[in-house]
């Protein structure tokens, strides 16, 4: 479940180009990182500096143009699509700025979507979902549908859909950007005992200074280049 | 006019939508076509009938023959400038598929009743000279790869044995309408080689009068003289003689509506779902333009325009498909429909009716888009 | 499948007026679909079943249809001894000579249509075992009474019982109508054959049907009359007969109907292609998240075209609830090889509305590849990032 040292995440030497009509835009250069499990590290820096992509690169759902991203014991470069993405559902949870949430399926059923990706039978995974929506403080919204909910509630239906199915690490990506203050504390503190209580890895990105205060680390990303 | 580029280029933003939308309506307007076109093919024979022609039949049934007797006595009918007659032979070609109308006429008369066939004067001669000549229409004898001087051997139904007929004339209709699939020859021929008693029958007779407002009391003088003998007639214009068999075909024509109604009907579903999708997609769009300036009407003629355009489109491409498809062509539908060409007032038609379902699909994104409050959509897009 | 039903049925509702305009158009494909097969069923059934296989028809070499066949009384007297024609309860032979002519009639709504007028025998009921009398009696021999088909009775004009019908000059009394369960005779009159002969001054008959004591002895009894020289008629076996008459209008009924439906389910299927791939469209970020979850492309792809096929069978759906009542709608056309007028009943049978099912689903399937195949190939990081 580690890498060679011991680390939950291990990157080295990453670049990240894209491309587009024949032009190259380099947006990660040089990336080392290493971060160990039970941490929370929020990752900070202007817009365009790359944080999502880094983000993205450590939660599986982008590919490195060149470097080692090791996270959680496998190397996933030399994953296919298809493994890939069975290794996200064993291993990642994601929070989205925007929730993402599926607008024609209830809170229950948004938090159960990982679990379809198990062996589990509908009682345990009904077990499960209940569970995880009492984490979040949401059991009575349970049939509730995402257009019901306030954002708030929505963003923590979408964290309890990231930690249903006991994923590794938790990757979130400017989790409280669309939220008033209040809302915006509530989700932070939640983060918090995820991390505390239940030993969660989390990793934020964020441009909020006070989010990025209730994090273990913070490390700065500007121009696609990790700062010291 | 210059709003046609800014149409234009809504258009091709989704090539795939717009594409698929024109094909849509194409198809529809192909099939539609067609099967108009099997409705005109029926009535092709009506179109080319000469109004100047009466035809005379057994009053009971056209099974029954009438006395070759008659003739004089319908020559002399006041009103009468001509008369001809004939048999219908209903044989095959080689296979009982491969049937076309075949004809016994008298010679003598028949291209005198029958100007419609054009036939040359040398051709006409050695026709009439030879017992065994037959003429054959100029379809027929590319279907078959027939020439002048050929033996066609017909295997005949009615009177039954093999046949054999020496082509000596091809004819062409003098118009479009005029069936180029019969076969003529010798009524003596037919007559000389039946038993006995089953001589001097003759199947029908044409009159011709001398204009088309003499027709009804032709008729009636006609069918008064042979009221009560043992072989009645039934006097008609070739117009209604032609109408008859085609009631005959009983509710094909209203069957053939409904379908083609269906047809029109789906697709015109199908695009109005396509207009009002991809309005959807535009309402910050149209925002903007209304913003800048473009008034409610503007909008209005601009989102119908693009509905109208794409139909217009569609319908050119499946109402000249269909034309271009059974233009000069051979399909005959199995010898049904002998004359099987797409009409230009069909295409006209299919034209039409795509602009009808460019309006109707465009209406309802066309007036939402007009209604739209500039200040509502600006919202959604900041 | 992981990704629940539920996401697609309930997206497929949250669309109504789109879901609802494209199953329409999907279900108006069927409808013509079964539609078509309904009314070529319908008449080749009608035809098909006026003949047995246990009769054969006797008329002369040559003739396509009894209406250009000639048999002369000798003729038919020679055939009706043959050694394989069933025997009826009194011992007599089971065969009939019979004289068709055909007759012009006036249809209720005013137009007229040439009707099949057969003289029979008394044995010629017996030997049409799916002909029976519905209503008054049958005609006496010898006097001036026939009767008629029910379908007859229903589109003709003055043709129920106690009517009077003017052929060959003289008036006939409708005395009965007969029940021939949807064949050809039930668009005919019929009438003693030894009062017809001299009526319509036809001294010959038309044709002779027998009842084959084996099925087994048709080929024997056909040669036998075929080769002899002084008879001149070709034999053939009821059923076959008739079914070769519907041939060609039957063909041409179902070419037809094929045709105009595929290019239909074209232009139907470029329909549900534009609604796939608009949902597909509108559905991006969902997609994305899904694959970010760990869907499988597969799964996604899978769901879509579940998607697309459900949306499909709902129109399939509607195709046969509108194709149902028109089930035993009677309507008529013109038997090409006997020129006069065949009526009968649109047939939809269970297997014609299944069929119409599966071309919907099909017509799902193959709207709804394409736009599936897109949605399982999108790039996650982009998809996300869409509004």
């Amino acid at each position: 479940m580690t890498s060679a040292n011991g680390s939950l995440i291990h990157l080295r030497d990453v670049h990240k180009v894209y491309y587009r009509d024949k032009l190259e835009i380099p947006v990660l250069q040089g990336i080392d990182l290493d971060v160990d499990e039970g941490e929370f590290l929020a990752l900070m820096g202007p817009s365009g500096s790359g944080k999502s992509t880094l983000l993205n690169l450590i939660g599986g759902i982008d590919l490195a143009t060149r470097g080692e991203v090791q996270v959680a014991g496998e190397s996933l470069s030399r994953l296919s699509p298809g493994r890939l993405a069975a290794w996200r559902a064993r291993h990642i949870g994601f929070i989205f700025q925007l929730y993402n949430l599926i607008p024609v399926l209830t809170a229950q059923q948004n938090v159960e979507l990982p679990l379809l990706l198990t062996r589990l039978s509908s009682k345990e995974r009904r077990r499960r979902v209940l569970f995880a929506l009492e984490l979040v403080g949401l059991q009575d919204r349970a049939k509730h549908f995402p257009r019901q909910l306030s954002g708030g509630e929505e963003q923590r239906v979408a964290i309890a859909r990231a930690i249903v199915a006991d994923p590794t690490l938790l990757v979130a990506d400017e989790p409280t950007g669309d939220l008033d203050a209040r809302n915006a504390g509530e989700i932070l503190t939640l983060l918090q005992r995820l991390n505390a209580e239940l030993k969660k890895t989390i990793l934020m990105v964020t441009h909020d200074p006070h989010a990025a205060e209730r994090a273990h680390i913070t490390r700065h990303l500007d121009k696609g280049v990790l700062q010291p | 006019m210059k709003y046609l580029r800014l149409v234009l280029a809504n258009l091709l933003r989704s090539k795939r939508r717009t594409f698929l939308t024109v094909f849509s309506i194409a198809v529809a307007l192909f099939l539609f076509c067609t099967l108009r076109t099997v409705i005109t093919s029926f009535e092709a024979a009506m179109r080319a009938s000469n109004a100047t022609r009466l035809v005379v039949r057994h009053a009971a049934s056209l099974v029954f023959p009438l006395p070759l007797a008659y003739r004089e006595r319908l020559a002399q009918v006041p009103g009468v400038t001509g008369i001809t007659y004939g048999n219908w032979f209903g044989g095959y070609y080689q296979d009982p598929k491969n049937q076309f109308a075949q004809f016994a006429m008298d010679v003598s008369t028949f291209d005198a009743l029958f100007p419609e066939c054009v036939v040359s004067e040398p051709e006409k001669e050695a026709f009439r000279a030879e017992r065994t000549a037959c003429i054959i229409g100029r379809s027929l004898a590319r279907k078959y790869g027939w020439k002048i001087g050929d033996e066609i051997p017909i295997i005949g139904t009615i009177f039954p044995g093999e046949w054999r007929f020496t082509v000596r004339g091809i004819y062409t209709g003098a118009t479009k309408d005029v069936d180029e699939n019969t076969l003529f020859f010798h009524w003596d021929y037919l007559d000389q080689s039946l038993p006995a008693g089953r001589r001097s029958l003759v199947g029908l007779y044409w009159l011709r009068i001398a204009s088309p407002d003499l027709a009804p009391a032709v008729s009636r003088r006609v069918d008064a003289i042979f009221e009560n003998s043992a072989q009645p007639t039934k006097t008609e214009t070739e117009k209604a003689f032609q109408a008859g068999f085609i009631s005959m075909l009983g509710n094909v024509r209203l069957l053939l509506t409904i379908i083609g109604s269906a047809i029109v009907f789906a697709i015109l579903l199908v695009t109005i779902n396509t207009m009002m999708m991809a309005a959807r997609e535009r309402t910050a769009e149209i925002a903007i333009l209304k913003s800048l300036g473009f008034g409610d009407g503007r909008i209005l003629f601009l989102v119908g325009a693009e509905a109208v355009l794409l139909s217009l489109a569609g319908g050119l491409l499946g109402s000249g498909l269909a034309a271009l498809v059974f233009h000069e062509s051979d399909f005959t539908g199995g010898g049904f429909f002998p004359n099987f060409r797409v009409l230009p007032e069909t295409v006209v038609l299919g034209l039409g009716l795509a602009l009808v379902m460019g309006i109707v699909s465009g209406i309802v994104p066309a007036i939402q888009a007009a209604r739209l409050r500039v200040a509502d959509a600006i919202r959604k897009v900041a | 499948m992981s990704i629940p039903l539920a996401y697609n049925l309930r997206n497929l509702y949250a669309r109504k007026v789109s879901t609802l305009l494209t199953a329409l158009g999907i279900g108006l494909v069927s409808w013509v679909f079964i539609f078509t097969l309904a009314l070529a069923g319908g008449f080749q059934a009608a035809l098909q079943s006026t003949g047995s296989a246990r009769n054969a028809i006797v008329i002369r070499s040559g003739s396509t249809a009894e209406l250009t066949s000639i048999v002369p009384r000798e003729v038919a007297a020679q055939v009706e001894t043959q050694p394989e024609i069933a025997r009826a309860p009194d011992g007599a032979p089971l065969a009939t000579h019979e004289l068709v002519v055909l007759w012009n009639l006036e249809r209720k709504n005013g137009t007229t249509a040439n009707v099949v007028v057969r003289g029979v025998t008394a044995k010629s009921m017996a030997l049409r075992p799916g002909v029976r009398l519905l209503r008054g009696r049958m005609f006496r021999p010898g006097l001036e009474e026939v009767v008629v088909g029910k379908l007859l009775e229903e589109r003709m004009a003055h043709c129920s019982v106690g009517d009077r019908i003017k052929l060959a000059g003289r008036q006939w009394a409708i005395v009965g109508v007969m029940d021939a369960g949807g064949t050809a005779f039930d668009s005919e009159i019929w009438g003693d054959v030894e009062l017809f002969m001299p009526v319509f001054d036809r001294p010959v008959y038309q044709s002779v049907t027998l009842r084959l004591d084996e099925p087994s002895h048709f080929a024997a009894l056909q040669k036998r009359l075929e080769s002899d020289p002084r008879m001149s008629v070709a034999v053939k076996r009821e059923d076959l007969f008739y079914e070769a008459q519907s041939a060609t209008l039957a063909t041409l009924l179902r070419g037809l109907g094929f045709f105009v439906t595929l290019v239909m389910a074209l232009g139907a299927v470029f329909g549900a292609l534009n609604t796939m791939y608009a949902a597909v469209g509108s559905r991006t970020k969902e997609i994305g998240t899904l694959l970010a979850l760990g869907f499988s492309r597969g799964s996604i792809l899978l769901s879509f075209l579940v998607e697309s096929v459900l949306l499909a069978l709902v129109g399939g759906l509607i195709g046969c609830a509108m194709a149902l009542p028109v089930n035993g709608i009677t309507t008529s056309t013109m038997n090409f090889a006997s020129f006069s007028e065949i009526a009968f009943r649109f047939e939809v049978t269970p297997a014609m509305l299944l069929a119409g099912i599966v071309f919907a689903a099909v017509m799902g399937v193959v709207g709804g590849f394409f736009p599936s195949r897109k949605a399982a190939r999108r790039v996650i990081v982009e998809a996300l990032r869409e509004a």
